[in-house]
């Protein structure tokens, strides 16, 4: 199966791979899995006092549209608020890196991964 | 298709492993093509799919995962082509961190030690997820089949680890 250049020019240069130290107070963390390839996703943001999302930071072991997906959203949702990044939608990934049919299931997984972030940072506010 | 009918075998979990391959060759045997060598185009092509199915069942009987997979799709759970996401925290962070020392393995002084230290926590938690997934496949409540399918889930991602540990290991042999 060939990737789509986007895909490989984030697969061959991930964008802001890694971890946040998790004892940070603004840090928040989704992490999701995908069953069907057994792909593992962590997604980190920070998350500054006004809502908005000062950084991101992922670690994902998947397939190159994985990891392309993950990349992806960190850029995406840096700089918006938290509704913003919420209404990101699996379409949108999947349209922006021309993923195959096959490979929709990585951009449900990123776009889940930011939801799982979004409700830990809530459910935080919460109390 | 339900492949335990075709086998004509009891369909639990719990499967009686010989007499599903004692069954497999008299199937086999009625179905091969050669057997039809001398028969109409029709027949002879029914014969080579008759044969594609009891060779998958086969296969799908015999691998407990997707012996698993199989009974709860015979009571409607479709789980081979699903794209919802797992979210259990717990279970994915262990993921991660066996995946980490996954990546790490290159780096140790004894990379055999690690790798079998790995396959004995492997082991160890998929003999407990299959434990959990028998009794849970004997129930005939929808719940428990819901928390079969968690199971199932939680196994696919063994599977993955477990290949690319034998991956790993392969490669060191080079």
């Amino acid at each position: 199966m060939a990737y789509s250049e986007k895909v490989i020019d984030h697969y061959e240069n991930p964008r802001n791979v890694g971890s946040f130290d998790k004892n940070d107070p603004s840090v928040v963390t989704g992490m999701v899995g995908a069953p069907a390839c057994g792909d593992v996703m962590k997604l980190q943001l920070k998350i500054n006092a006004d809502g908005i999302i000062e950084d991101a930071k992922f670690k994902t072991y998947g397939c190159g549209s994985a990891i392309a997906s993950s990349s992806l959203v960190t850029e995406w949702v840096k700089g918006k608020s938290v509704d913003e990044a919420a209404t990101i939608k699996n379409a949108d990934i999947a349209e922006e890196l021309a993923l195959p049919p096959v490979k929709i299931h990585c951009s449900i997984l990123a776009e889940d991964a930011i939801k799982a972030a979004i409700e830990e940072y809530k459910s935080r506010q919460a109390k | 298709m339900n492949y335990f009918d075709l086998f004509n075998v009891v369909p639990a979990f719990d499967i009686d492993t010989a007499l599903l391959a004692e069954r497999y060759r008299e199937l086999q045997r009625a179905v091969h093509p050669d057997k039809f060598a001398n028969d109409t185009e029709q027949q002879k092509l029914l014969s080579v799919q008759r044969t594609a199915q009891v060779n998958d069942g086969y296969q799908t009987l015999k691998n407990p995962l997707r012996r698993a997979e199989h009974m709860l799709s015979l009571r409607g759970i479709e789980l081979s082509h699903e794209t919802t996401t797992l979210k259990d925290g717990a279970f994915l962070m262990q993921q991660m961190e066996w995946r980490e020392a996954l990546e790490d393995i290159q780096h140790n002084s004894d990379p055999q030690s690690s790798i079998d230290e790995l396959y004995e926590s492997f082991g160890e938690f998929e003999s407990t997820l299959l434990t959990k997934l028998a009794t849970l496949l004997i129930s005939d409540e929808s719940a428990d089949a819901l928390l079969a399918a968690d199971q199932i889930r939680k196994l696919k991602f063994m599977a993955k680890l477990h290949d690319e540990l034998a991956r790993i290991e392969d490669g060191l042999l080079d």
